[in-house]
């Protein structure tokens, strides 16, 4: 069986180098029994995972499944009257992120953990300067902790030093630019700027690339992979796109249903997936194996709304493989929630 | 009262939407980009309509042809194009032209109180009540519907009844009956900056309610701002001439285009001239903040400019 996504796993750790994690250290997002329900909908069920120091770890899924949802969750920018449950704790951050009231998260978003959105051409404010924009997360972090007060003149040199690292050409006149003067690669660019201004432990990318132009996208993607490694930070990619996973991502957590259902090296899950989920996500993906004549690969049915999964296995009602058995959740298969499977007739067993 | 599901918030909510006297629509201004249309003519326009009588106010400092005050017996009711008196003068024998140079004063003195007072403290109110969720909004909007019930210029006259008639104190009163009109359209505008993503990318980066408001909320309303303040503006100078009118206004012998008008209701048929000249200075001030408003709006907004 030939997987697209799984050729590129290989090319990128290559490209990027294997991972830089130190075993014994303390996690950098620790994830336990992570709940949210909204409006009487449970929507995130019990999701535990950990990400260490340099890891980069891919959340994949369709659209539905509760990957936004995840990221927004551990920032904890949820919707009011979101109910939340489990714990999210965040390395260098005394409290967890889970319950913590706005004044302290306040003080964890931009500085511990930092987000890049998917939308370059709405996440910068449109009447002020780029420049602004990212001195102003400088500025709001500095002097707290041990970070250094910061002059007019030094948020300037940073502002720069930022610019440029992200690639953008001539800093001192984009830095005055407003918005909306900029491409949509260059936005993303500067939101991502903004993202790593405080050098955080833990950057959440939800969808970076998507609204961007393919040759840009690579850019960007390689922009991110250096930010990170650079500061040794983690990094959680939320995508739907399999083959920027397997360029960018060391490990992957499949989701489905607002449940992590599959999760291991990005290496072995999408060479050989056990989650007939996955099965069906890459098939749907793999455009080199396909026959030009034949329809491609599509998993049947269409993902249920918003708290109208199945109970027991999440997939069992778009599954070939269903039987009575998936109307009870199935047991994680694995010895740590890093890797395994939850799916009682798992693909690869026969062969 | 049902309100069906597409319709904006504020009729789910089950309140009727009063609009106020020269409320602007707030929906075409935010978010949506939109063409430029004859910026530069309603901005030169406007502009220059509004320097002539910041430029009168001025001048009427170090300079006036006459006393406007002055009365002279022996020049009555003199023609337009007199030598002495340039537009002519009204029944007690006192300097047109004059008058209307000090009574631009007033005009831009009620202007500015007005729409001071106003929007002072009708954007803050706005964007509270839009950040804040629960009761706190709510109660700020339903107090805004009381007040936008009274009527302004009703108000001010009590005002006057109570505090003495002078012209701060029926401003402040024409101000405060227009603070809910800034509060509405400022929430309105808030709510639809609120829910885009670079606030939530604002909140992301770790800043605080009050910074997203003051340096993300604010700068995205501000043209909104700007349009109601220059229609507040235009409001404020009528109303001020109508509170002159009844009597309740500008006390005398303070000059006021609206007391001109009124002083010249009984002579209306010998010397039309008399109502006709501060009834124009007064359309054309009006005018002028109108078209300034909307050139400011199309000119200034960053969101609107091309790209360079």
């Amino acid at each position: 069986m030939s997987v697209n996504p799984a050729d590129r796993a290989a090319a990128g750790s290559a490209a990027y180098g294997p991972m830089s994690a130190v075993g014994d250290e303390r996690p950098v997002l620790d994830v336990r029994g992570l709940s949210v329900s909204i409006g009487g909908h449970d929507l995130l069920h019990d999701l535990t995972f950990s990400i260490r120091r340099g890891e980069r770890v891919g959340l994949i899924g369709e659209s539905g499944s509760g990957k936004s949802l995840t990221s927004l969750a551990l920032l904890g920018l949820l919707p009011e009257g979101a109910r939340v449950t489990g714990s999210a704790r965040l390395a260098g951050v005394e409290h967890d992120v889970v319950g913590a009231r706005d004044r302290e998260l306040a003080q964890v978003r931009g500085n511990e953990v930092s987000m890049v959105f998917q939308e370059p051409m709405t996440a910068l404010n449109p009447t002020m300067r780029v420049g602004a924009q990212v001195a102003e997360t400088i500025v709001m972090h500095a002097g707290r902790g041990d970070r250094p007060e910061a002059g007019r003149g030094a948020v300037r040199e940073r502002v720069a030093t930022l610019l440029d690292q992200v690639g953008l050409p001539s800093t001192a006149e984009i830095a005055r630019a407003y918005p909306h003067q900029l491409s949509g690669g260059q936005r993303q660019r500067v939101v991502l700027a903004i993202a790593l201004a405080n050098d955080p432990g833990l950057l959440v990318c939800d969808e970076p690339t998507t609204a961007l132009d393919v040759t840009v996208q690579a850019r960007v993607l390689d922009l991110i992979v250096r930010g990170v490694e650079a500061r040794n930070s983690a990094l959680l990619f939320i995508t739907h796109d399999l083959s920027v996973v397997a360029t960018v991502c060391e490990r992957v957590l499949v989701m489905y249903g607002g449940r992590i259902v599959e999760a291991g090296p990005v290496s072995e899950v999408f060479t050989r997936p056990r989650h007939r989920y996955t099965e069906g996500l890459l098939a749907a993906s793999d455009l080199e194996g396909a026959d030009p004549l034949e329809p491609l690969e599509t998993i049947p049915g269409s993902v249920p709304p918003a708290g109208m999964f199945p109970e027991g296995c999440v997939f069992r009602t778009r599954c070939a493989h269903a039987t009575t058995e998936c109307e009870v959740l199935p047991p994680w298969s694995g010895a740590t929630p890093e890797h395994g499977y939850a799916c009682v007739h798992p693909a690869g067993v026969d062969r | 009262m049902t309100a069906e599901p597409t319709q904006p918030t504020e009729a789910i909510e089950g309140t009727e939407r009063v609009r106020g006297p020269g409320e602007v629509d707030a929906v075409p201004l935010v978010g949506q980009p939109h063409v430029r249309r004859r910026a530069g003519a309603s901005l030169v326009v406007g502009g220059v309509l509004v320097a002539v009588v910041v430029l009168m106010a001025l001048v009427s400092f170090v300079w006036t042809p006459h006393d406007p005050t002055l009365v002279n017996a022996e020049a009555r009711l003199r023609d337009v194009g007199d030598p002495d008196y340039w537009l002519g003068t009204d029944k007690f024998g006192r300097d047109v032209f004059s008058q209307i140079l000090v009574g631009a004063r007033t005009t831009l003195f009620v202007g500015v109180v007005a729409v001071g007072v106003a929007g002072l403290i009708g954007v803050p109110l706005g964007i509270v009540s839009a950040m804040a969720t629960g009761w706190l909004g709510e109660t700020v909007m339903r107090a805004m519907d009381l007040l936008l019930a009274f009527p302004a210029l009703l108000l001010a006259i009590m005002f006057s009844a109570i505090y003495g008639g002078s012209t701060l104190v029926a401003m402040i009163a024409i101000g405060i009956a227009t603070i809910p009109i800034f509060a509405r359209i400022v929430r309105s505008g808030a709510l639809q900056v609120l829910s885009s993503e670079y606030i939530l990318a604002a909140r992301a980066a770790g800043r605080s309610p009050w910074a997203i408001g003051l340096r993300h909320v604010l700068p995205n309303v501000s043209s909104l701002v700007i349009v109601q303040a220059s229609v507040a503006f235009a409001i404020a100078v009528l109303a001020e001439a109508a509170l002159s009118f009844l009597g309740y206004g500008t006390p005398p012998p303070i000059p006021s285009w609206g007391r001109m008008l009124q002083e010249s209701q009984e002579l209306l048929y010998s010397a039309p001239r008399l109502a006709f000249i501060p009834g124009a200075a007064i359309a054309l001030a009006v005018l002028g903040f109108n078209l300034l408003g909307d050139g400011l709006r199309d000119r200034y907004d960053p969101r609107l400019e091309d790209r360079r």
